[in-house]
Protein backbone atom coordinates (compact mmCIF):
# COMPACT_ATOMS: atom_id res chain seq x y z
CA UNK A 1 0.00 0.00 0.00
CA UNK A 2 1.10 3.81 -0.80
CA UNK A 3 -1.16 5.12 1.79
CA UNK A 4 -1.73 4.21 5.21
CA UNK A 5 -4.71 4.90 7.29
CA UNK A 6 -3.12 7.24 9.45
CA UNK A 7 -2.33 9.14 6.56
CA UNK A 8 -5.76 9.23 5.23
CA UNK A 9 -6.77 10.76 8.55
CA UNK A 10 -4.52 13.12 8.61
CA UNK A 11 -5.60 13.84 4.99
CA UNK A 12 -8.77 14.21 6.15
CA UNK A 13 -8.04 16.87 8.71
CA UNK A 14 -5.95 18.91 6.64
CA UNK A 15 -8.38 18.54 3.76
CA UNK A 16 -10.81 19.61 6.63
CA UNK A 17 -13.69 16.42 5.98
CA UNK A 18 -15.02 14.78 8.52
CA UNK A 19 -15.28 11.20 6.94
CA UNK A 20 -16.75 8.42 8.71
CA UNK A 21 -14.83 5.06 8.71
CA UNK A 22 -16.18 3.69 6.00
CA UNK A 23 -15.72 6.61 3.65
CA UNK A 24 -11.88 6.35 4.98
CA UNK A 25 -11.38 2.91 3.90
CA UNK A 26 -13.29 3.38 0.90
CA UNK A 27 -10.34 5.98 -0.02
CA UNK A 28 -7.49 4.85 1.06
CA UNK A 29 -8.39 1.95 -1.63
CA UNK A 30 -9.21 4.56 -4.09
CA UNK A 31 -6.38 6.56 -3.75
CA UNK A 32 -3.46 3.83 -3.33
CA UNK A 33 -4.96 2.52 -6.45
CA UNK A 34 -4.99 6.05 -7.94
CA UNK A 35 -0.99 7.41 -6.55
CA UNK A 36 -0.33 3.66 -8.44
CA UNK A 37 -1.35 5.10 -11.68
CA UNK A 38 0.52 7.79 -10.81
CA UNK A 39 3.58 6.04 -10.94
CA UNK A 40 4.11 5.61 -14.45
CA UNK A 41 4.92 9.23 -14.23
CA UNK A 42 8.59 8.37 -12.52
CA UNK A 43 9.70 6.74 -15.61
CA UNK A 44 10.09 10.11 -17.07
CA UNK A 45 13.06 11.95 -17.08
CA UNK A 46 12.84 15.18 -15.94
CA UNK A 47 15.87 16.49 -14.46
CA UNK A 48 16.65 19.63 -16.47
CA UNK A 49 13.00 20.48 -17.19
CA UNK A 50 11.12 23.81 -16.04
CA UNK A 51 7.20 23.10 -13.97
CA UNK A 52 4.77 24.80 -15.81
CA UNK A 53 2.08 26.53 -13.46
CA UNK A 54 -0.23 27.58 -15.95
CA UNK A 55 -0.78 27.97 -19.89
CA UNK A 56 -0.61 31.86 -20.38
CA UNK A 57 2.84 33.99 -19.70
CA UNK A 58 1.57 35.72 -16.64
CA UNK A 59 1.94 39.73 -16.64
CA UNK A 60 0.78 42.11 -13.92
CA UNK A 61 -2.20 44.04 -15.73
CA UNK A 62 -1.79 47.46 -14.31
CA UNK A 63 -5.19 49.68 -14.35
CA UNK A 64 -5.82 53.55 -13.14
CA UNK A 65 -6.21 54.00 -9.52
CA UNK A 66 -9.86 54.89 -9.94
CA UNK A 67 -12.72 54.95 -7.10
CA UNK A 68 -15.71 52.36 -8.06
CA UNK A 69 -18.35 51.25 -6.90
CA UNK A 70 -18.31 47.95 -5.09
CA UNK A 71 -20.72 45.17 -3.55
CA UNK A 72 -22.69 46.60 -0.94
CA UNK A 73 -22.68 45.04 2.38
CA UNK A 74 -26.41 43.90 2.51
CA UNK A 75 -25.13 42.13 -0.94
CA UNK A 76 -22.34 40.98 0.20
CA UNK A 77 -24.32 39.50 3.31
CA UNK A 78 -27.11 37.88 1.69
CA UNK A 79 -25.74 34.13 1.26
CA UNK A 80 -24.51 33.91 4.92
CA UNK A 81 -25.67 31.24 6.38
CA UNK A 82 -25.40 33.40 9.83
CA UNK A 83 -24.90 37.45 10.08
CA UNK A 84 -26.15 40.14 12.11
CA UNK A 85 -26.40 42.97 9.06
CA UNK A 86 -23.11 44.14 9.30
CA UNK A 87 -20.84 40.98 9.95
CA UNK A 88 -20.47 37.61 9.17
CA UNK A 89 -21.21 35.31 12.44
CA UNK A 90 -18.97 32.11 13.56
CA UNK A 91 -18.59 30.13 16.96
CA UNK A 92 -16.33 31.84 19.30
CA UNK A 93 -12.69 30.91 17.90
CA UNK A 94 -10.77 32.58 21.35
CA UNK A 95 -11.44 31.47 24.67
CA UNK B 1 -41.69 24.07 -41.10
CA UNK B 2 -40.34 22.14 -38.52
CA UNK B 3 -40.42 23.10 -34.76
CA UNK B 4 -38.87 26.13 -34.10
CA UNK B 5 -36.85 24.58 -31.12
CA UNK B 6 -35.39 22.35 -33.90
CA UNK B 7 -33.99 25.62 -35.65
CA UNK B 8 -30.20 26.27 -35.75
CA UNK B 9 -29.76 29.73 -34.35
CA UNK B 10 -27.95 30.65 -37.38
CA UNK B 11 -31.40 30.11 -38.89
CA UNK B 12 -33.40 31.30 -36.31
CA UNK B 13 -31.28 35.14 -36.58
CA UNK B 14 -32.70 35.27 -39.97
CA UNK B 15 -35.86 34.58 -39.40
CA UNK B 16 -35.86 37.54 -36.44
CA UNK B 17 -34.72 39.74 -38.87
CA UNK B 18 -37.39 39.03 -41.72
CA UNK B 19 -39.65 39.54 -39.09
CA UNK B 20 -40.73 35.93 -39.57
CA UNK B 21 -41.11 34.75 -35.89
CA UNK B 22 -40.38 36.59 -32.86
CA UNK B 23 -38.23 35.53 -29.55
CA UNK B 24 -41.19 34.83 -27.46
CA UNK B 25 -42.72 31.65 -30.28
CA UNK B 26 -39.42 30.79 -30.06
CA UNK B 27 -38.44 30.76 -26.56
CA UNK B 28 -41.88 29.54 -25.83
CA UNK B 29 -41.50 26.67 -28.15
CA UNK B 30 -38.11 25.77 -26.69
CA UNK B 31 -39.65 25.90 -23.40
CA UNK B 32 -42.20 23.60 -24.06
CA UNK B 33 -39.28 21.29 -25.30
CA UNK B 34 -38.13 21.37 -21.87
CA UNK B 35 -41.41 20.48 -19.96
CA UNK B 36 -42.05 17.78 -22.41
CA UNK B 37 -38.54 16.16 -22.20
CA UNK B 38 -37.28 17.18 -18.55
CA UNK B 39 -38.57 14.03 -16.80
CA UNK B 40 -36.70 11.61 -18.81
CA UNK B 41 -33.63 13.48 -19.93
CA UNK B 42 -33.05 15.73 -17.18
CA UNK B 43 -30.75 19.10 -18.65
CA UNK B 44 -31.33 20.83 -16.49
CA UNK B 45 -30.95 22.07 -12.29
CA UNK B 46 -33.12 25.21 -12.93
CA UNK B 47 -35.13 26.49 -15.66
CA UNK B 48 -36.32 29.93 -15.47
CA UNK B 49 -39.81 30.44 -17.96
CA UNK B 50 -40.30 34.13 -16.84
CA UNK B 51 -37.17 35.25 -16.78
CA UNK B 52 -36.63 33.79 -20.43
CA UNK B 53 -39.88 35.16 -21.43
CA UNK B 54 -39.11 38.63 -20.44
CA UNK B 55 -35.73 38.17 -21.94
CA UNK B 56 -37.81 37.06 -24.72
CA UNK B 57 -40.30 40.16 -24.83
CA UNK B 58 -37.38 42.72 -24.58
CA UNK B 59 -35.20 41.21 -27.09
CA UNK B 60 -38.45 41.45 -29.37
CA UNK B 61 -38.20 45.14 -28.68
CA UNK B 62 -34.86 45.52 -29.53
CA UNK B 63 -35.33 43.79 -32.84
CA UNK B 64 -38.25 46.20 -33.45
CA UNK B 65 -36.16 49.10 -32.47
CA UNK B 66 -33.59 48.27 -34.86
CA UNK B 67 -30.78 47.71 -32.14
CA UNK B 68 -30.60 43.94 -32.72
CA UNK B 69 -27.25 41.91 -32.45
CA UNK B 70 -26.42 38.60 -34.56
CA UNK B 71 -27.68 36.47 -31.34
CA UNK B 72 -30.24 38.62 -29.80
CA UNK B 73 -33.54 36.62 -29.34
CA UNK B 74 -31.55 33.60 -29.00
CA UNK B 75 -32.35 31.00 -26.29
CA UNK B 76 -29.57 29.50 -24.52
CA UNK B 77 -28.78 27.30 -21.15
CA UNK B 78 -25.95 28.13 -19.05
CA UNK B 79 -24.12 25.87 -17.14
CA UNK B 80 -24.62 25.75 -13.52
CA UNK B 81 -21.37 26.62 -12.39
CA UNK B 82 -21.56 30.24 -13.53
CA UNK B 83 -22.97 33.06 -12.01
CA UNK B 84 -26.01 34.16 -12.88
CA UNK B 85 -27.07 37.09 -10.22
CA UNK B 86 -29.94 36.78 -8.23
CA UNK B 87 -30.45 32.97 -9.46
CA UNK B 88 -29.64 29.98 -8.07
CA UNK B 89 -26.29 28.65 -9.12
CA UNK B 90 -25.46 25.62 -7.79
CA UNK B 91 -22.65 23.93 -9.45
CA UNK B 92 -24.33 20.73 -9.03
CA UNK B 93 -23.57 20.75 -5.40
CA UNK B 94 -25.57 20.31 -2.30
CA UNK B 95 -22.96 22.93 -0.70
CA UNK B 96 -24.28 25.36 -2.95
CA UNK B 97 -27.50 24.55 -3.24
CA UNK B 98 -29.09 27.76 -2.07
CA UNK B 99 -26.18 30.21 -2.99
CA UNK B 100 -27.48 32.96 -5.29
CA UNK B 101 -24.46 35.28 -6.62
CA UNK B 102 -24.87 39.20 -6.24
CA UNK B 103 -23.44 39.38 -9.91
CA UNK B 104 -23.45 37.95 -13.25
CA UNK B 105 -20.39 36.21 -14.70
CA UNK B 106 -18.94 38.09 -17.63
CA UNK B 107 -19.73 35.91 -19.64
CA UNK B 108 -23.54 35.58 -18.26
CA UNK B 109 -23.19 39.77 -18.83
CA UNK B 110 -22.02 39.54 -22.37
CA UNK B 111 -25.26 37.41 -22.80
CA UNK B 112 -27.60 39.78 -21.38
CA UNK B 113 -25.92 42.61 -23.65
CA UNK B 114 -26.27 40.93 -26.64
CA UNK B 115 -30.13 40.23 -25.48
CA UNK B 116 -29.92 36.42 -25.46
CA UNK B 117 -32.78 34.52 -23.62
CA UNK B 118 -31.79 32.48 -20.42
CA UNK B 119 -33.09 29.81 -19.86
CA UNK B 120 -32.14 28.09 -17.27
CA UNK B 121 -29.02 26.47 -15.37
CA UNK B 122 -27.56 23.31 -17.55
CA UNK B 123 -26.83 19.98 -14.82
CA UNK B 124 -23.23 19.14 -14.58
CA UNK B 125 -20.87 16.89 -12.42
CA UNK B 126 -20.60 18.77 -9.07
CA UNK B 127 -18.12 20.75 -9.39
CA UNK B 128 -17.26 19.88 -12.88
CA UNK B 129 -15.43 17.08 -11.56
CA UNK B 130 -16.56 13.77 -14.00
CA UNK B 131 -17.23 12.47 -16.99
CA UNK B 132 -20.62 11.69 -16.84
CA UNK B 133 -22.74 13.93 -15.34
CA UNK B 134 -23.70 11.53 -12.64
CA UNK B 135 -21.81 13.32 -9.55
CA UNK B 136 -24.15 15.86 -9.66
CA UNK B 137 -26.18 16.06 -6.26
CA UNK B 138 -29.32 16.72 -8.24
CA UNK B 139 -28.89 13.30 -10.22
CA UNK B 140 -27.55 12.32 -13.39
CA UNK B 141 -28.39 13.93 -16.93
CA UNK B 142 -29.50 11.13 -19.77
CA UNK B 143 -28.44 11.02 -23.04
CA UNK B 144 -31.41 11.84 -24.97
CA UNK B 145 -29.52 9.12 -27.98
CA UNK B 146 -30.21 6.21 -25.28
CA UNK B 147 -31.56 7.47 -21.84
CA UNK B 148 -29.65 4.43 -20.28
CA UNK B 149 -26.34 6.12 -21.18
CA UNK B 150 -24.43 9.00 -19.59
CA UNK B 151 -24.63 12.19 -21.59
CA UNK B 152 -20.85 12.81 -21.08
CA UNK B 153 -19.30 15.34 -18.91
CA UNK B 154 -18.65 17.55 -16.95
CA UNK B 155 -20.76 20.08 -19.00
CA UNK B 156 -23.71 16.85 -19.94
CA UNK B 157 -27.00 18.93 -19.49
CA UNK B 158 -25.28 21.80 -21.65
CA UNK B 159 -24.50 18.92 -24.36
CA UNK B 160 -28.31 17.65 -23.71
CA UNK B 161 -30.26 20.54 -23.99
CA UNK B 162 -28.59 21.45 -27.49
CA UNK B 163 -28.58 17.97 -28.65
CA UNK B 164 -32.49 17.44 -27.78
CA UNK B 165 -33.42 20.90 -28.65
CA UNK B 166 -34.10 21.82 -25.09
CA UNK B 167 -32.16 25.21 -25.89
CA UNK B 168 -31.01 26.28 -29.03
CA UNK B 169 -27.40 26.84 -27.79
CA UNK B 170 -25.52 26.75 -24.53
CA UNK B 171 -22.52 26.84 -22.78
CA UNK B 172 -20.42 24.72 -20.98
CA UNK B 173 -16.41 24.70 -19.71
CA UNK B 174 -13.41 22.40 -19.85
CA UNK B 175 -11.00 21.70 -17.78
CA UNK B 176 -10.13 18.01 -18.90
CA UNK B 177 -12.43 17.51 -21.62
CA UNK B 178 -15.89 18.51 -20.03
CA UNK B 179 -16.89 20.54 -23.37
CA UNK B 180 -15.42 18.04 -25.69
CA UNK B 181 -16.62 14.58 -24.51
CA UNK B 182 -20.44 15.70 -23.88
CA UNK B 183 -20.53 17.34 -26.90
CA UNK B 184 -19.00 13.89 -28.83
CA UNK B 185 -21.19 11.59 -26.81
CA UNK B 186 -24.60 13.79 -27.38
CA UNK B 187 -23.48 14.20 -31.26
CA UNK B 188 -23.08 18.22 -30.91
CA UNK B 189 -20.41 20.40 -32.06
CA UNK B 190 -18.71 21.64 -28.53
CA UNK B 191 -15.46 23.73 -28.59
CA UNK B 192 -13.07 24.63 -25.41
CA UNK B 193 -10.98 28.06 -26.51
CA UNK B 194 -7.35 28.89 -25.90
CA UNK B 195 -7.24 29.16 -22.23
CA UNK B 196 -7.31 33.15 -21.95
CA UNK B 197 -9.58 33.92 -24.71
CA UNK B 198 -12.75 33.46 -22.48
CA UNK B 199 -13.22 35.30 -19.52
CA UNK B 200 -13.43 32.96 -16.24
CA UNK B 201 -14.67 35.63 -14.10
CA UNK B 202 -17.85 34.37 -12.21
CA UNK B 203 -17.33 30.99 -13.08
CA UNK B 204 -16.88 28.48 -10.54
CA UNK B 205 -13.07 27.68 -9.81
CA UNK B 206 -11.98 23.95 -10.65
CA UNK B 207 -8.73 24.06 -11.51
CA UNK B 208 -8.00 27.27 -12.34
CA UNK B 209 -5.16 26.65 -14.54
CA UNK B 210 -6.94 24.34 -17.29
CA UNK B 211 -10.71 26.09 -16.81
CA UNK B 212 -12.01 27.70 -19.53
CA UNK B 213 -15.74 27.95 -20.74
CA UNK B 214 -16.70 27.39 -24.55
CA UNK B 215 -19.84 27.08 -26.55
CA UNK B 216 -21.98 24.18 -27.76
CA UNK B 217 -24.34 24.23 -30.72
CA UNK B 218 -25.85 22.10 -33.63
CA UNK B 219 -23.65 23.12 -36.13
CA UNK B 220 -20.14 25.50 -37.16
CA UNK B 221 -22.31 28.37 -37.88
CA UNK B 222 -23.64 29.11 -34.26
CA UNK B 223 -20.34 27.94 -32.34
CA UNK B 224 -19.16 30.94 -34.71
CA UNK B 225 -21.26 33.14 -33.59
CA UNK B 226 -20.74 32.71 -30.05
CA UNK B 227 -17.26 32.71 -29.83
CA UNK B 228 -17.49 36.07 -31.66
CA UNK B 229 -19.40 37.16 -28.35
CA UNK B 230 -17.29 34.85 -26.06
CA UNK B 231 -13.97 35.71 -26.70
CA UNK B 232 -12.43 38.87 -25.80
CA UNK B 233 -10.50 40.32 -23.10
CA UNK B 234 -11.67 40.89 -19.81
CA UNK B 235 -9.86 43.16 -17.32
CA UNK B 236 -11.77 41.12 -14.66
CA UNK B 237 -9.98 38.05 -15.22
CA UNK B 238 -6.06 38.42 -15.12
CA UNK B 239 -5.18 35.57 -17.47
CA UNK B 240 -7.88 36.64 -19.67
CA UNK B 241 -5.21 37.70 -22.75
CA UNK B 242 -5.95 41.00 -23.97
CA UNK B 243 -5.61 39.92 -28.38
CA UNK B 244 -7.99 41.20 -31.12
CA UNK B 245 -10.26 37.94 -32.01
CA UNK B 246 -10.81 37.80 -35.77
CA UNK B 247 -14.61 37.20 -36.99
CA UNK B 248 -14.75 33.61 -36.72
CA UNK B 249 -17.91 33.73 -39.11
CA UNK B 250 -15.74 34.99 -41.78
CA UNK B 251 -14.10 31.33 -41.57
CA UNK B 252 -16.81 29.12 -42.71
CA UNK B 253 -17.04 29.65 -46.07
CA UNK B 254 -13.06 29.68 -46.54
CA UNK B 255 -11.68 26.19 -48.69
CA UNK B 256 -9.60 23.98 -46.92
CA UNK B 257 -7.52 22.37 -49.41
CA UNK B 258 -3.70 22.62 -48.86
CA UNK B 259 -4.33 22.56 -45.09
CA UNK B 260 -2.01 19.85 -43.07
CA UNK B 261 -3.70 17.36 -40.30
CA UNK B 262 -1.04 16.02 -38.08
CA UNK B 263 -2.50 12.74 -36.87
CA UNK B 264 -0.63 10.95 -32.94
CA UNK B 265 -0.04 8.19 -33.81
CA UNK B 266 0.02 7.14 -29.39
CA UNK B 267 -3.79 8.11 -29.60
CA UNK B 268 -4.40 5.87 -32.53
CA UNK B 269 -2.69 2.42 -31.44
CA UNK B 270 -4.66 2.81 -28.05
CA UNK B 271 -8.19 2.65 -30.28
CA UNK B 272 -10.03 -0.49 -29.58
CA UNK B 273 -13.41 0.44 -30.43
CA UNK B 274 -14.35 -0.49 -33.99
CA UNK B 275 -17.10 2.02 -34.50
CA UNK B 276 -14.48 4.96 -33.57
CA UNK B 277 -11.89 3.73 -35.27
CA UNK B 278 -14.35 3.44 -38.53
CA UNK B 279 -15.62 6.90 -38.24
CA UNK B 280 -12.33 8.65 -37.30
CA UNK B 281 -10.87 6.88 -40.96
CA UNK B 282 -14.28 7.74 -43.05
CA UNK B 283 -13.55 11.21 -41.81
CA UNK B 284 -10.19 11.33 -42.73
CA UNK B 285 -11.49 10.59 -45.70
CA UNK B 286 -13.58 13.31 -46.01
CA UNK B 287 -11.21 15.61 -45.37
CA UNK B 288 -8.54 14.33 -48.23
CA UNK B 289 -11.59 14.42 -50.55
CA UNK B 290 -11.24 18.90 -49.83
CA UNK B 291 -7.99 18.61 -50.08
CA UNK B 292 -6.85 18.68 -46.66
CA UNK B 293 -3.05 16.78 -46.71
CA UNK B 294 -2.45 14.03 -43.72
CA UNK B 295 1.28 13.71 -41.82
CA UNK B 296 2.15 10.74 -38.93
CA UNK B 297 2.93 12.76 -35.39
CA UNK B 298 4.65 11.27 -32.70
CA UNK B 299 3.88 13.05 -29.11
CA UNK B 300 5.05 10.89 -26.57
CA UNK B 301 4.55 12.91 -22.82
CA UNK B 302 1.14 12.69 -24.23
CA UNK B 303 0.82 9.29 -22.71
CA UNK B 304 1.47 10.86 -19.65
CA UNK B 305 -1.16 13.30 -19.91
CA UNK B 306 -4.17 11.73 -16.92
CA UNK B 307 -1.33 11.00 -14.33
CA UNK B 308 0.00 14.30 -14.43
CA UNK B 309 -3.55 15.71 -15.00
CA UNK B 310 -5.19 13.94 -11.77
CA UNK B 311 -2.37 15.54 -10.03
CA UNK B 312 -2.42 19.04 -10.72
CA UNK B 313 -6.27 19.25 -11.05
CA UNK B 314 -7.50 17.77 -7.63
CA UNK B 315 -4.22 19.99 -6.19
CA UNK B 316 -5.25 23.32 -7.66
CA UNK B 317 -9.25 21.86 -6.60
CA UNK B 318 -8.22 21.12 -3.32
CA UNK B 319 -7.22 24.80 -2.82
CA UNK B 320 -9.87 26.45 -4.96
CA UNK B 321 -12.36 24.35 -2.31
CA UNK B 322 -11.13 25.75 0.61
CA UNK B 323 -13.46 28.48 0.30
CA UNK B 324 -16.51 26.21 0.97
CA UNK B 325 -16.24 26.90 4.78
CA UNK B 326 -19.91 27.63 5.75
CA UNK B 327 -18.95 31.32 6.53
CA UNK B 328 -19.64 33.90 3.64
CA UNK B 329 -22.11 31.64 1.59
CA UNK B 330 -23.20 28.23 1.26
CA UNK B 331 -24.37 25.44 3.55
CA UNK B 332 -23.13 25.03 7.22
CA UNK B 333 -23.56 22.22 9.38
CA UNK B 334 -25.97 22.72 12.32
CA UNK B 335 -24.37 20.91 15.35
CA UNK B 336 -20.30 21.14 15.94
CA UNK B 337 -18.58 22.28 18.40
CA UNK B 338 -16.28 24.62 17.61
CA UNK B 339 -15.32 26.44 14.32
CA UNK B 340 -12.67 23.64 13.07
CA UNK B 341 -15.70 21.30 13.70
CA UNK B 342 -18.06 23.66 11.66
CA UNK B 343 -16.04 23.16 8.90
CA UNK B 344 -15.66 19.85 8.89
CA UNK B 345 -19.31 18.89 9.13
CA UNK B 346 -19.99 21.35 6.52
CA UNK B 347 -17.84 20.31 4.46
CA UNK B 348 -18.41 16.43 4.82
CA UNK B 349 -22.59 16.91 4.48
CA UNK B 350 -21.77 19.52 1.30
CA UNK B 351 -19.66 17.94 -0.91
CA UNK B 352 -20.34 14.30 -2.61
CA UNK B 353 -17.99 11.59 -2.77
CA UNK B 354 -16.18 12.67 -6.31
CA UNK B 355 -15.48 16.07 -5.11
CA UNK B 356 -14.08 14.74 -1.59
CA UNK B 357 -12.04 11.96 -3.41
CA UNK B 358 -10.42 14.76 -5.23
CA UNK B 359 -9.56 17.08 -2.36
CA UNK B 360 -8.10 14.06 -0.67
CA UNK B 361 -5.98 13.30 -3.53
CA UNK B 362 -4.85 17.64 -3.86
CA UNK B 363 -4.35 17.99 -0.08
CA UNK B 364 -2.33 14.28 -0.34
CA UNK B 365 -0.32 15.54 -3.52
CA UNK B 366 0.80 19.23 -2.02
CA UNK B 367 1.28 17.62 1.70
CA UNK B 368 4.69 18.10 3.21
CA UNK B 369 6.95 15.43 1.97
CA UNK B 370 5.13 14.78 -1.23
CA UNK B 371 5.19 18.23 -3.03
CA UNK B 372 8.31 17.26 -5.42
CA UNK B 373 7.57 13.18 -6.11
CA UNK B 374 4.07 14.25 -7.23
CA UNK B 375 2.92 18.42 -8.06
CA UNK B 376 6.15 19.21 -9.21
CA UNK B 377 6.94 16.58 -11.44
CA UNK B 378 3.57 17.05 -13.17
CA UNK B 379 4.38 20.61 -13.45
CA UNK B 380 7.48 19.17 -15.44
CA UNK B 381 5.43 16.30 -17.74
CA UNK B 382 3.22 19.70 -18.10
CA UNK B 383 5.96 21.80 -19.70
CA UNK B 384 6.94 18.03 -21.79
CA UNK B 385 3.59 17.88 -23.27
CA UNK B 386 3.13 21.32 -24.12
CA UNK B 387 6.87 20.86 -25.86
CA UNK B 388 5.67 18.15 -28.11
CA UNK B 389 1.78 20.08 -29.38
CA UNK B 390 3.87 23.44 -30.21
CA UNK B 391 6.64 20.50 -32.46
CA UNK B 392 3.97 19.34 -33.74
CA UNK B 393 2.30 22.51 -35.04
CA UNK B 394 5.34 22.99 -37.26
CA UNK B 395 4.43 20.46 -39.64
CA UNK B 396 0.86 20.69 -39.17
CA UNK B 397 -2.23 23.11 -39.04
CA UNK B 398 -4.14 21.17 -36.51
CA UNK B 399 -4.41 17.76 -35.20
CA UNK B 400 -6.93 15.19 -36.12
CA UNK B 401 -7.86 12.42 -33.51
CA UNK B 402 -11.31 11.11 -31.45
CA UNK B 403 -12.66 12.86 -28.46
CA UNK B 404 -12.79 9.48 -26.65
CA UNK B 405 -11.70 6.03 -26.71
CA UNK B 406 -15.30 4.76 -26.92
CA UNK B 407 -19.18 6.16 -27.64
CA UNK B 408 -21.12 6.31 -24.08
CA UNK B 409 -21.34 3.90 -21.48
CA UNK B 410 -23.89 3.00 -19.16
CA UNK B 411 -25.33 4.81 -16.21
CA UNK B 412 -23.42 3.35 -13.02
CA UNK B 413 -20.84 1.24 -15.18
CA UNK B 414 -17.91 3.55 -14.02
CA UNK B 415 -19.18 5.21 -10.76
CA UNK B 416 -17.14 2.87 -8.59
CA UNK B 417 -13.95 2.72 -10.42
CA UNK B 418 -12.32 6.40 -10.64
CA UNK B 419 -9.49 5.16 -12.92
CA UNK B 420 -11.77 3.71 -15.46
CA UNK B 421 -13.82 7.04 -15.71
CA UNK B 422 -10.86 9.22 -15.68
CA UNK B 423 -9.19 7.19 -18.80
CA UNK B 424 -12.52 8.74 -20.62
CA UNK B 425 -10.65 12.06 -20.87
CA UNK B 426 -7.55 9.99 -22.36
CA UNK B 427 -7.30 12.30 -25.90
CA UNK B 428 -9.10 15.81 -24.41
CA UNK B 429 -6.75 16.26 -21.01
CA UNK B 430 -3.51 16.72 -23.08
CA UNK B 431 -5.11 20.01 -24.95
CA UNK B 432 -6.27 21.83 -21.74
CA UNK B 433 -2.21 20.95 -19.76
CA UNK B 434 -1.02 22.97 -22.68
CA UNK B 435 -4.06 25.26 -23.05
CA UNK B 436 -4.66 24.84 -26.85
CA UNK B 437 -8.34 24.91 -28.40
CA UNK B 438 -10.19 21.87 -28.95
CA UNK B 439 -12.89 21.12 -30.93
CA UNK B 440 -15.73 18.28 -30.85
CA UNK B 441 -17.68 17.67 -34.22
CA UNK B 442 -19.69 14.67 -35.10
CA UNK B 443 -18.03 12.48 -37.38
CA UNK B 444 -19.87 9.18 -37.25
CA UNK B 445 -22.23 7.02 -35.38
CA UNK B 446 -21.79 3.55 -33.54
CA UNK B 447 -23.77 0.36 -34.44
CA UNK B 448 -26.23 0.95 -32.11
CA UNK B 449 -26.52 4.25 -32.71
CA UNK B 450 -24.99 6.66 -30.43
CA UNK B 451 -22.86 9.75 -31.60
CA UNK B 452 -18.83 9.59 -32.25
CA UNK B 453 -17.27 12.81 -32.29
CA UNK B 454 -14.11 13.89 -34.57
CA UNK B 455 -11.75 15.85 -32.65
CA UNK B 456 -9.47 18.80 -34.06
CA UNK B 457 -6.76 20.69 -31.71
CA UNK B 458 -5.23 23.60 -33.04
CA UNK B 459 -2.20 26.18 -31.50
CA UNK B 460 -2.77 28.81 -29.37
CA UNK B 461 -5.50 31.19 -30.51
CA UNK B 462 -5.98 28.77 -33.54
CA UNK B 463 -10.06 28.69 -33.14
CA UNK B 464 -10.29 30.46 -36.62
CA UNK B 465 -8.79 27.24 -37.89
CA UNK B 466 -10.89 24.80 -36.46
CA UNK B 467 -13.89 26.66 -37.53
CA UNK B 468 -12.91 26.56 -41.34
CA UNK B 469 -11.64 23.06 -41.03
CA UNK B 470 -14.88 21.48 -39.26
CA UNK B 471 -17.06 24.46 -41.58
CA UNK B 472 -15.67 22.35 -44.21
CA UNK B 473 -16.39 19.10 -43.02
CA UNK B 474 -20.28 19.87 -42.03
CA UNK B 475 -20.94 20.89 -45.83
CA UNK B 476 -19.53 17.46 -46.78
CA UNK B 477 -21.27 15.73 -43.71
CA UNK B 478 -24.64 15.14 -42.07
CA UNK B 479 -23.84 13.73 -38.62
CA UNK B 480 -24.19 17.07 -36.97
CA UNK B 481 -28.02 16.91 -38.68
CA UNK B 482 -29.37 14.16 -37.21
CA UNK B 483 -31.43 14.09 -34.18
CA UNK B 484 -31.99 11.71 -31.68
CA UNK B 485 -35.97 10.11 -31.85
CA UNK B 486 -37.58 11.08 -28.84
Amino acid sequence: MKITLEQVDYVAVLGRLDLSHDEKIKYMGQLDDILKYMDALSAVPTEDVEPMAGPVELFTPLREDIVKPSLSLERALTNAPSSDGSSFLVPKIIE
Amino acid sequence: MSDLYEKTATELASLLRAKKTSSVEITESVLSRIEALEPKIHSYVNIYPDLALSMAKEADQRILDGRARPLTGIPIAIKDNMCLQNEKTTCGSRILANFRPPYDATVVRLIREEGMVILGSANMDEFAMGSSTETSYWGPTRNPWDAERIPGGSSGGSAAAVACGQATVSIGSDTGGSIRLPASFCGVTGMKPTYGAVSRFGLVAYASSLDQIGPFARDISDVSLLLNLLCRHDPLDSTSVPIEHPDFTKFLDKPVSGMTLGVPVEFFSKLENEDVESSLSDARKVFEKLGVKFVELSLPSLDYGIAAYYIIAPCEASSNLARYDGVKYGHRARDFDGMIEMYCKTRAEGFGAEVKRRIMLGTYSLSSGYYDAYYLKAAKIRTLITKDFKQSFESCDAIFCPVAPAPAFKIGEKVDDPIQMYLTDVFTIPVNMAGLPGISCPAGFSSDGLPIGLQLIAPHFGESKLVQLVAAFQKETDYHLRRPAL
